[in-house]
């Protein structure tokens, strides 16, 4: 099912959508990936704030290559989600509700997918060049020592996504394996 | 004996950085095209179709067909009747990277240490394989590899008694761990044979093999017709999202080894399998 929603996502919508569903997103997300992440945990760990807010926010893992002159990004595909897995049920429990990524996740960020009522897409390994097209800016907003790694502020216009995981904790990578 | 300068090749790495990063080679791009005629899946082919239009919008705007624009892999064959002046070769080529990732706008990959993990800055150092050849040429060869697949690559050490069936079990089992995480289809080098090193360079070097050339050996050009044809019934398909194509292409190089081991190596690319070769 074909579907264009607005970020940051309502509650209604996270749990309205199901694995399977492609998605056309517009509005707000930020960039977050390895070193950013580990800050991030980092700065909870020492009861400082986050650089985000990160209620009801959507994460796309990315690292993004420079951009040429009068471009706002340069390749922006997503990177593999797995390396955050050690990070993120702890953000999803502080109410990050949408992350952007590709690739395998554990059961124990399912789990807290599904207690937080979160969803996880994945876009398009792969098609940096494509995908840059749906970004319609991009501004660092924290870490930008980090470089690549920096958290970006991005607006994006029907940027295509999958559901990979939904709110109910189906996995549309375990249906397809199983199907087989 | 012949003399060349490493000004040449830095400029020339430089532009090869920048080129494989922007255009695949013709049998990579055809390989894709083709891919689509074997995909029954609907969302299959609407990856499939992304990803040729991808290819498209980075030769045309110049944005990298993949953000991770890799680590920069460099392998050099220095013919032995050639002598190299005007500095250090190795610092000659993590010149060239340096210069093509900075002014090609390509992404910053590279830490210092991997542990202590700080972004270099300029991409370097690459990873650099020397080989000593025969005559007065040297031939460079620039391989970014990115690490979404490259962290799905894995190395068994088998024993001689699991033969042929060990190996393919070994590649499938890689191959199904990587999963959606190395942005399938996928590209695969395989190296059998040698020591453990040995290995894993074959497999590197089996990657750069043109899409379609097998093996001379003809029991090895069956194992990657066998490969293939098992891979891509796995089922995992375009992004891991199910369907028939995973994978593009095996290529397996082998080497003699010792009496006691089966080294086997799988080196996983994903569909930007990036490669430019040039001789000066």
């Amino acid at each position: 099912m074909e579907k264009h929603l607005t970020l940051p996502l309502s509650k209604e919508d996270a749990e309205s959508l199901r694995a399977g569903d492609y998605v056309y997103l517009s509005g707000e997300m930020y960039t977050a990936r390895d070193a950013a992440h580990k800050r991030m945990d980092e700065a909870l760990n020492d009861n400082k704030s986050l650089p985000i807010n990160i209620e009801g926010t959507t994460i796309y893992y990315m690292g993004p290559s420079p951009a040429r002159d009068g471009r706002p990004i340069g390749s922006a595909g997503p990177t593999t989600a797995g390396r955050m897995d050690k990070y993120t049920p702890r953000l999803l429990d502080l109410g990050l509700r949408c992350m952007i990524g590709k690739g395998k996740r554990t059961k124990e960020v399912k789990d807290a997918i599904v207690r937080n009522k979160a969803v996880y897409f994945v876009a398009v390994g792969g098609a940096g060049a494509l995908l840059s097209k749906a970004i319609i800016s991009s501004d660092v907003v924290a870490y930008d020592d980090l470089g690549t790694e920096a958290i970006r502020k991005l607006i994006v216009k029907d940027f295509p996504v999958i559901v990979v995981i939904d709110s109910m904790g189906n996995n549309l990578y375990e249906t397809v394996m199983k199907e087989i | 004996m012949r003399e060349l300068n490493v000004e040449k090749i830095t400029q020339a790495v430089k532009e090869m950085c920048i080129e494989a990063n922007h255009f695949l080679s013709p049998d990579m791009n055809e390989a894709i095209k083709d891919s689509m005629k074997n995909e029954e899946s609907e969302i299959g082919k609407k990856i499939l179709s992304q990803l040729e239009e991808n290819l498209k919008i980075a030769k045309e705007d110049m944005i990298p067909i993949c953000q991770d624009t890799g680590m920069a892999v460099v392998f050099l064959k220095i013919g032995q009747d050639v002598h190299l002046v005007g500095g250090s070769i190795t610092d000659a080529v993590n010149e060239g990277v340096k210069e093509g990732y900075t002014e090609g706008f390509l992404r910053k990959s590279v830490v210092n240490d991997p542990i202590i993990r700080e972004n270099t800055k300029d991409n370097t150092p690459a990873v650099i394989h020397y080989e000593m050849v025969e005559g007065e040429n040297v031939e460079i060869t620039v391989a970014p590899k990115g690490f979404g697949s490259e962290n799905m690559s894995k190395i068994y050490m088998l024993k001689p008694a699991e033969g042929i069936e060990g190996v393919k079990a070994a590649v499938l089992s890689a191959v199904k761990d990587a999963g959606p995480n190395a942005c399938p289809p996928m590209v695969l080098g395989v190296g059998i044979g040698g020591t453990f090193e040995k290995c894993a360079l074959l497999a590197k070097k089996a990657l750069l093999r043109p899409i379609g050339k097998h093996s001379e050996i003809a029991y090895v050009k069956d194992l990657e017709e066998e490969l293939l044809e098992k891979i891509n019934n796995l089922g995992i398909g375009p992004g891991g999202l199910g369907g028939k194509v995973t994978a593009l292409s095996v290529s397996v190089e082998t080497y003699p080894t010792h009496i006691a081991g089966m080294p086997v190596a799988v080196n996983i690319c994903c569909h930007v399998n990036r490669h430019v070769t040039r001789t000066l």
